[in-house]
């Protein structure tokens, strides 16, 4: 089960306090619908033969990526593992851009070359999308490194799924960044399964949270289902790692309601285990009941949802009108010119 | 009765050794007919007659060194009052009719590829990677050190030895050891624009991280379609020390020459080690910089120019000769070096190419030598199988095939992890004697 926000709790840092406005929660609701009706669509282009490979759907934890994108600024860098889509759109990453990516068009971020897994946007401070399982942690405290070099203030939030929180550099990586005061805070997002193995079949110390502690790291587990309680920690752990106290890690109780990748046999949970999760966690649904209890009209959320409706279709169209690649592009980006 | 005079086998050749008689007196003489063997220090040239007759007359004996240019050697009776053999490098030699392959090139034809850079100064290895380190880091602030050692130790193997003192300890920075993690760091780093040079103890320890360098460093500019890249050097000693077993003992050259997204590089002498790894760290690209631990100590001569810098993708040709060509690099071109020494004294003039870079490799100076002597044997210190040499020969195959007149031939070392007893290492490692056989099975 996800962690009700009773059930986050304090580890080293100081429990956050909630905070979002009706104007910032309705653009928080707004955002994570787009994930959501970005990723349906992708699944459906999926089945229609349009998209092909690995295509790792983001539906279900959408409060994790856009509450923490709400604690940035500019200048602040985001890295992520290989479900990446929604990391992308919450950092303000073109959605036609993106989906001409998946369908592997010369309109995509990589001009078709990356895929899925490989979008990169230096502009908006999007530094991947990978495909090795915990590599991005080294890489993401290699870029929160370069902010210490510089001596700036930004800070880099690197994702990661509880399944490479296993790996032996995410451990090396925290041991670096607590060394070094590195401003990077790290965030597994727990969705419970990788690919099919459960976190209590994977790892002999199930609570995540504590995995900051033998450095000294600040850390919290978070309710990642909840966008309000995501940006609440968010907040602690980017003030933290801006005011050059080092990395902080938070564990987002999250949960994925497709499967790893388009193909799932979904014999690892049952249905009634994810029926549950969309009944009684969605953050759609939660994040739509507090804008109602703020004073949103139904009128002004249907508005909303027409748009984010219209932005997908759009960028549906896009993806498939662009045209492939130009086959001279298999030899250009091997190595820089000159 | 016609004169034969020593010829001058290039524009300065003042002198020469009359190394060879291949005809003696009272023999017939064709126009064509190779008469003797004329050598420099730099390479061995074929006299031929240009005229028909008799020998009657053999002035200058042979192995008589410093013959002066012009001096006549030897009489011949029965030629033309114009009679003159010509000065008749192999190069040279006149086309048959119908060539059954194509002509050998001459040993001129070649371009200079390197820059005259005047006076020199004598250093290690060592020192020349330091100074362009520094060189390089006082000239551009996003340039930084970062490894096991660097700083407070003063560098494992003494490369980086002062730099903390002038960059401080934010610029040459020790790492606890944890090669996949500081090895992500850094191509981290050098994604978000910074310039590392990333110092590995060894090679050896690389491999934790060999996966960072692989798939996060070479492959990202492509998998971003140009928009975000690396560039990083990765260096430290490759290959083997001495006496220290398996684990530290091996070259992995062929390893990361694999790799598109990646260019490799392998100094020899210092002037290689400073030039290229200062143009490595300019290099937009992740540059993997192997080094030799032996090496570092040697010393060779080093341009003084504060300019000094030479191309990444240029081999350069140690020693020119005629009749076969050895392609190594790294330390394997000192064998290389004694091996030609060797061979020399056994008249066979091998031209040695060091080849610096391994990727890109730079197939014009491999084939221009291999066109030239029609023999080529690759030297590596790594293992044999799906190694540098077995490139190398698969590129002169494809270039030089109707040049060549004998297989191309690899040495490498004994496909074995490596040894610690001292006889069964020297057994395990290419030494001049195993090169000299190569190339003498190649006759």
């Amino acid at each position: 089960m996800a962690a009700s926000p009773d059930r986050a709790r304090k580890t080293t840092a100081k429990k956050p306090a909630s905070a979002m406005d009706r104007d910032e929660l309705l653009d928080a609701y707004g955002h994570m619908l787009l994930i959501r009706r970005f990723e349906e669509k992708a699944g459906q282009l999926y089945g229609m033969g349009l998209i092909a490979g690995f295509c790792h759907l983001y539906i279900g934890q959408e409060a994790v990526v856009i509450g923490m994108q709400h604690c940035l600024k500019d200048g602040d860098e985001v890295i992520t593992s290989y479900r990446d889509h929604g990391h992308m759109l919450a950092t303000g990453m073109d959605p036609k851009g993106v989906m001409a990516e998946l369908t592997g068009r010369s309109g995509g971020y990589s001009r078709g070359k990356g895929g899925s897994m490989h979008m990169f946007s230096k502009e908006k401070g999007f530094f991947g999308g990978h495909g090795i399982v915990g590599a991005q942690v080294s890489l993401g405290t290699g870029i929160a490194f370069s902010n210490w070099y510089r001596q700036n203030d930004s800070v880099c939030l690197t994702y990661y799924g509880e399944g490479a929180s296993n790996q032996g550099q995410v451990y090396e990586s925290y041991n670096l960044a607590s060394l070094m005061k590195l401003p990077v805070v790290f965030i597994i997002e727990n969705n419970r399964y990788a690919m099919g193995t459960s976190v209590e079949r994977a790892t002999a110390s199930t609570d995540l949270s504590h995995n900051g502690q033998p450095w000294g790291m600040p850390s919290l587990a978070v309710d990642g289902m909840d966008v309000l309680a995501v940006k609440a920690a968010g907040e602690l752990a980017v003030a933290h790692c801006r005011a050059g106290k080092g990395p902080f890690l938070l564990e987002m109780k999250t949960y994925r309601y497709r499967g790893h990748s388009m193909s799932d046999p979904a014999k690892y949970r049952t249905r009634e285990e994810v029926q549950k999760m969309r009944a009684e966690h969605d953050c759609l649904d939660s994040a739509k009941k507090k804008l109602e209890e703020l004073g949103v009209s139904e009128a002004e959320l249907k508005t909303l949802d027409d748009n984010i409706k219209a932005r997908v279709q759009a960028a549906a169209e896009f993806a498939q009108a662009s045209p492939e690649p130009d086959p001279a592009e298999l030899y250009t980006d091997v190595l820089v010119e000159g | 009765m016609t004169d034969i005079l020593m010829p001058a086998l290039s524009p300065t050749m003042t002198e020469g050794t009359l190394a060879k008689w291949l005809k003696k007196v009272g023999d017939e003489v064709k126009s064509g007919d190779v008469i003797a063997e004329i050598e420099t220090d730099k390479a061995t040239m074929e006299v031929e007659a240009v005229d028909e007759g008799t020998l009657t007359e053999i002035l200058v004996a042979e192995g008589t060194e410093g013959v002066a240019v012009n001096a006549v050697i030897a009489r011949l009776n029965g030629g033309s009052e114009a009679a003159q053999p010509a000065p008749a490098p192999k190069a040279e030699a006149p086309a048959p009719a119908a060539p059954a392959r194509p002509q050998k090139t001459a040993a001129t034809a070649r371009e200079p590829v390197e820059k005259e850079w005047g006076a020199t100064k004598t250093m290690t290895v060592r020192e020349a990677l330091r100074e362009a380190m520094v060189a390089e880091m006082r000239a551009d602030k996003d340039v930084f050190l970062m490894g096991e050692e660097v700083a407070q130790y003063q560098g494992a193997y003494k490369i980086s030895q002062g730099m903390l003192d002038e960059f401080g300890p934010r610029r040459v920075i020790d790492t606890p050891i944890t090669e996949h993690g500081f090895t992500g760091m850094a191509v981290g780093a050098a994604m978000n624009g910074l310039k590392p040079i990333l110092e590995f103890m060894t090679f050896n320890f690389a491999m934790q991280a060999i996966d960072q360098i692989i798939n996060s460093a070479a492959k990202t500019l492509y998998m971003s379609g140009g928009q975000m890249g690396a560039s990083i050097v990765f260096r430290g000693p490759n290959g083997a020390a001495a006496r220290v077993g398996a684990q530290h003992s091996q070259c992995f050259a062929s390893w990361y020459a694999h790799c598109p997204g990646l260019k490799v590089v392998a100094p020899w002498s210092a002037a290689d080690a400073k030039g290229l790894l200062r143009a490595a760290i300019r290099d937009p690209n992740p540059v993997i910089f192997l080094e030799n631990e032996i090496l570092y100590g040697h010393s060779f001569e080093v341009p003084e120019d504060e300019d000094f810098i030479l191309p990444i993708g240029k081999a350069k040709v140690e020693r020119e000769g005629s009749d076969v060509t050895i392609i190594s690099f790294s330390i394997m071109v000192d064998t290389a070096l004694k091996a030609a020494e060797v061979l020399a004294e056994q008249g066979i003039s091998a031209e040695v190419i060091n080849l610096r870079t391994i990727r890109p490799l730079d197939i014009e100076t491999i084939a221009a030598s291999v066109k030239k002597t029609s023999r080529v044997v690759s030297l590596e210190e790594g293992w044999p199988f799906a190694g540098i040499g077995a490139e190398i020969i698969a590129v002169v195959t494809e270039h030089c095939f109707d040049w060549l007149d004998a297989p191309p031939a690899r040495v490498a070392g004994v496909d074995v992890p490596m040894p610690y007893a001292a006889n069964l290492e020297k057994l395990a490692l290419p030494q001049p004697d195993w090169v000299v056989d190569a190339v003498k099975k190649l006759f």
